[in-house]
């Protein structure tokens, strides 16, 4: 009945540790150790690592860059919103705001682009499904990163940050072809 | 002249002034959790895509309200009860300042229903993160912030009434070791504050107009310094707790007051480095700061969390064994008191904790792997198991504790009381358990519709999703029957228990002798000795049953963690 009255040892950090305890530290550091590292070697063998590549921008400006790419590589239309079939390799935008995804973008299957998000507004949360890959939104940064889609398909991109009463509706597309 | 009472069955000191305030604390506490219960009814039968009970302004509403009352004011009201408590109660001291602990107090409950009235005015519908630039009204932020100042002060009386009972010498030695915890848990409570206030006075300010601009992702940042070590508040109070049922229920010592002091350094050292696990996936955040943070400086506070693992049941296995439970590896186990509410809660609740909470938290918090978790409804189901199945549970077994020890009353509906836990705690397994199942399948947390309604363009979720949504919705309704169950028996016992007078001979485990009725007198309570030596343990294995149960953790742990990169390795390139 110790937990609640002064240690039995008045130098209780003297008293020796015993071996059952000492085992288990050093089992469970080893397991920490190994989480640690995991991270690191993931930078460097794993194909799924985040970039830290991000600018400052303003809706202003981001707007801006989506506007220019829709009106070079506009395809077609669906549902109202361009679809967007920019070459290989280039720059590519995607903003949110209340309560859309703009544009839909049509990518090749494994080649890569460089995907710039960002938000017109509050903050969203980029959630590509059936891959389930998501990213956080924030209004004020171009968030850069370098995506290689290796399935063709149709992919949703819904947004999972709450953004308000039509939150639900934002839904956009990502289309990947042979 | 300071009055005190002793309480016949356990033999703890109340001081008249740090009863009155654990017991309005606690009370407040409980009804926060009331309200939060009753929302969650709205949440789960929303969620449950087949019934959408809930309008979506309404269900956001209602949401936000679950998450503040929950997460915030049921926590950390009952954790100032806990706090004089481990304080006051358990040195055999006077409360510092009484009077500020008062003032802290009502600071507190003003600030809480500020911020409900707010809320439900449906204009601050913006969740418990209120991330900017969405808005809130003035007085959500307000409320936060009135709150947080008295959750100080009361803060500041627990470490007056340490400086007390050091001066007036009231106990011997150190402190004791639960005492230790709510140090652990005052300490990260002075970090989360200042957090809260760094953050949420600017933005208070903007919403009223006198700031013109909140970086978002500097509020991420900063608001997530309070968001997540609150919850490490949480932890600390509930490890804390665990110890002192284990001492209360089987008279168990810890198996070594260093490791458990050393683990308990370490929550303070780094569990407030959490913040990151929220930052995981936004811009521009450097790498090296994420896995630093992210691990907690190479996973240290898991590693303590793993040491409390092994040493809280640990403890309990030693004091069985020593009572005779000694066949095999578990007969300690089987011979557990698993009728007393007390231990069952506390029991569950460790092992969720550990096992699901636990995992679940390392796991979604590696820097990679949180690409394929973030903000899908696998993360409130991590949350719910440590929150939840983990604290809030512990906070139960301790309620069934105190309505002898410190409301002197017979507990109400003794057999409601012993089911309770398995009602709560299986419930929400179930649906901790289902969520998790959803979130990798990739539905949204926070989020009204799973069938887009209204959406220009169509995306659909495999069925399987839907039905895992619906499984763990009944899950959740068991869970707020058993939430029921506990305000039953909690209000029920305050208000129709009956009062105890001499010894009810209900702590028979523990109390050292029968005491007297329990009445104040103003004579200084005697001085709190070291807890009585005993013989060194000789070499070996102590607690073989509870090595076994930290082993199947580990292998559980490792297995679940490689699942998840596996996954990750499957989702498309991104660098």
């Amino acid at each position: 009945m110790t937990s609640f009255m002064p240690p039995a040892d008045r130098h209780w950090w003297k008293v020796p540790v015993g071996r059952q305890e000492l085992v288990w530290i050093a089992i469970a550091l080893v397991w920490c150790i190994i989480m640690f590292l995991m991270m690191p070697l993931w930078h460097v063998y794993g194909k799924q690592n985040l970039s830290t590549e991000a600018y400052q921008t303003t809706p202003a400006k981001f707007g801006a860059k989506v506007d220019e790419m829709v009106s070079k590589y506009k395809v077609g239309e669906e549902a109202g919103i361009p679809i967007v079939a920019p070459p290989a390799g280039s720059d590519i935008y995607m903003l949110g705001r209340l309560w859309q995804w703009y544009p839909v973008l049509k990518l090749k299957k494994d080649q890569e682009y460089r995907l710039h998000l960002s938000s017109m507004d509050w903050q969203h949360g980029f959630s590509l499904q059936p891959d389930n890959i998501n990213l956080q939104i924030v209004p004020g940064y171009d968030m850069v990163l370098k995506i290689t889609p290796d399935r063709s398909g149709e992919y949703g991109v819904i947004c999972n940050e709450y953004c308000g009463i039509g939150h639900h509706t934002m839904v956009g597309k990502i289309y990947v072809e042979d | 002249m300071s009055e005190f009472r002793v309480c016949p069955d356990s033999g703890f000191y109340f001081h008249r002034s740090a009863e009155s305030l654990m017991k309005v604390n606690a009370v407040v506490g409980i009804v926060a959790l009331l309200i939060a219960g009753v929302l969650a009814i709205g949440v789960v039968l929303t969620r449950w895509q087949e019934v959408h009970i809930l309008p979506a302004d309404m269900f956001y509403m209602v949401l936000t309200g679950h998450g503040i009352n929950a997460l915030i004011f049921w926590c950390i009201f009952f954790e100032m009860a806990i706090l004089h408590f481990a304080s006051s109660t358990l040195l055999r001291c006077r409360l510092a300042t009484p009077r500020w602990g008062w003032a802290g107090f009502f600071l507190m409950l003003i600030g809480a229903i500020m911020n409900n009235v707010a809320v439900f005015s449906g204009k601050s519908s913006v969740m418990m993160t209120s991330y900017v630039p969405m808005q809130a009204e003035p007085h959500f932020y307000l409320g936060l912030i009135l709150f947080a100042v008295g959750a100080l002060i009361q803060v500041f009386v627990f470490f007056g009434t340490l400086v007390v009972a050091h001066q007036e010498k009231t106990y011997e030695g150190s402190v004791p070791l639960v005492t230790f915890g709510a140090i652990t848990a005052a300490i990260i409570a002075v970090f989360t504050i200042a957090s809260g206030a760094i953050i949420l006075i600017p933005t208070f300010l903007w919403s009223i107009g006198y700031v013109s601009h909140i970086d978002a992702e500097m509020y991420r940042v900063i608001w997530w310094g309070m968001g997540h070590s609150s919850q490490q508040i949480n932890v600390a109070a509930h490890v804390a707790v665990w110890y002192l049922i284990a001492g209360v229920v089987f008279g168990a010592r810890p198996m070594s007051e260093k490791v458990s002091r050393f683990a308990f350094l370490l929550y303070i050292l780094f569990l407030q480095l959490a913040s990151a696990h929220h930052i995981l996936v936004d811009p521009g955040i450097s790498t090296e700061w994420k896995i630093f943070n992210t691990s907690y400086a190479m996973y240290l506070a898991v590693l303590a969390s793993m040491i409390h693992g092994l040493t809280v049941p640990g403890s309990i296995e030693v004091a069985q064994r020593k009572k005779g439970f000694t066949k095999g590896l578990f007969e300690w186990l089987r011979k557990a008191p698993w009728g007393n509410p007390v231990f069952s809660a506390m029991f569950i609740s460790l092992v969720t904790f550990g096992f699901i909470g636990g995992i679940t938290g390392v796991v979604m918090g590696t820097e990679q792997i949180n690409l394929i978790i973030h903000n899908t409804i696998y993360v409130p189901a991590h949350f719910h198991a440590t929150v939840v199945t983990g604290t809030t549970l512990t906070f139960m077994a301790l309620t069934y504790l105190l309505i002898p020890v410190l409301f002197r009353r017979q507990t109400f509906l003794p057999w409601m009381a012993k089911w309770q836990p398995y009602v709560f705690g299986g419930g929400m397994t179930i649906l901790i358990l289902f969520m998790l199942g959803a979130g990798t399948m990739g539905v949204a947390r926070r989020h009204w519709d799973m069938d887009f309604a209204g959406a220009a363009m169509a995306f659909e979720y495999p069925a399987i999703a839907y039905t895992m949504m619906a499984v763990g919705a009944i899950g959740g309704l068991l869970a707020i029957v058993g939430g029921a169950m506990y305000l039953i028996v909690a209000v029920g016992s305050l208000l129709f228990g009956k009062k105890l007078e001499a010894s009810a001979g209900i702590l028979e485990s523990f109390a050292g002798k029968p005491l007297q009725a329990s009445v104040y007198d103003t004579s200084k309570p005697d001085v709190l000795p070291m807890a009585p030596k005993e013989e060194a343990h000789k070499g070996g294995f102590e607690a073989p049953g509870t090595f076994a149960l930290a082993l199947l953790l580990l292998v559980t742990f490792v297995v679940y963690y490689f699942i998840n990169w596996k996954y990750l390795a499957s989702v498309w390139p991104l660098g």
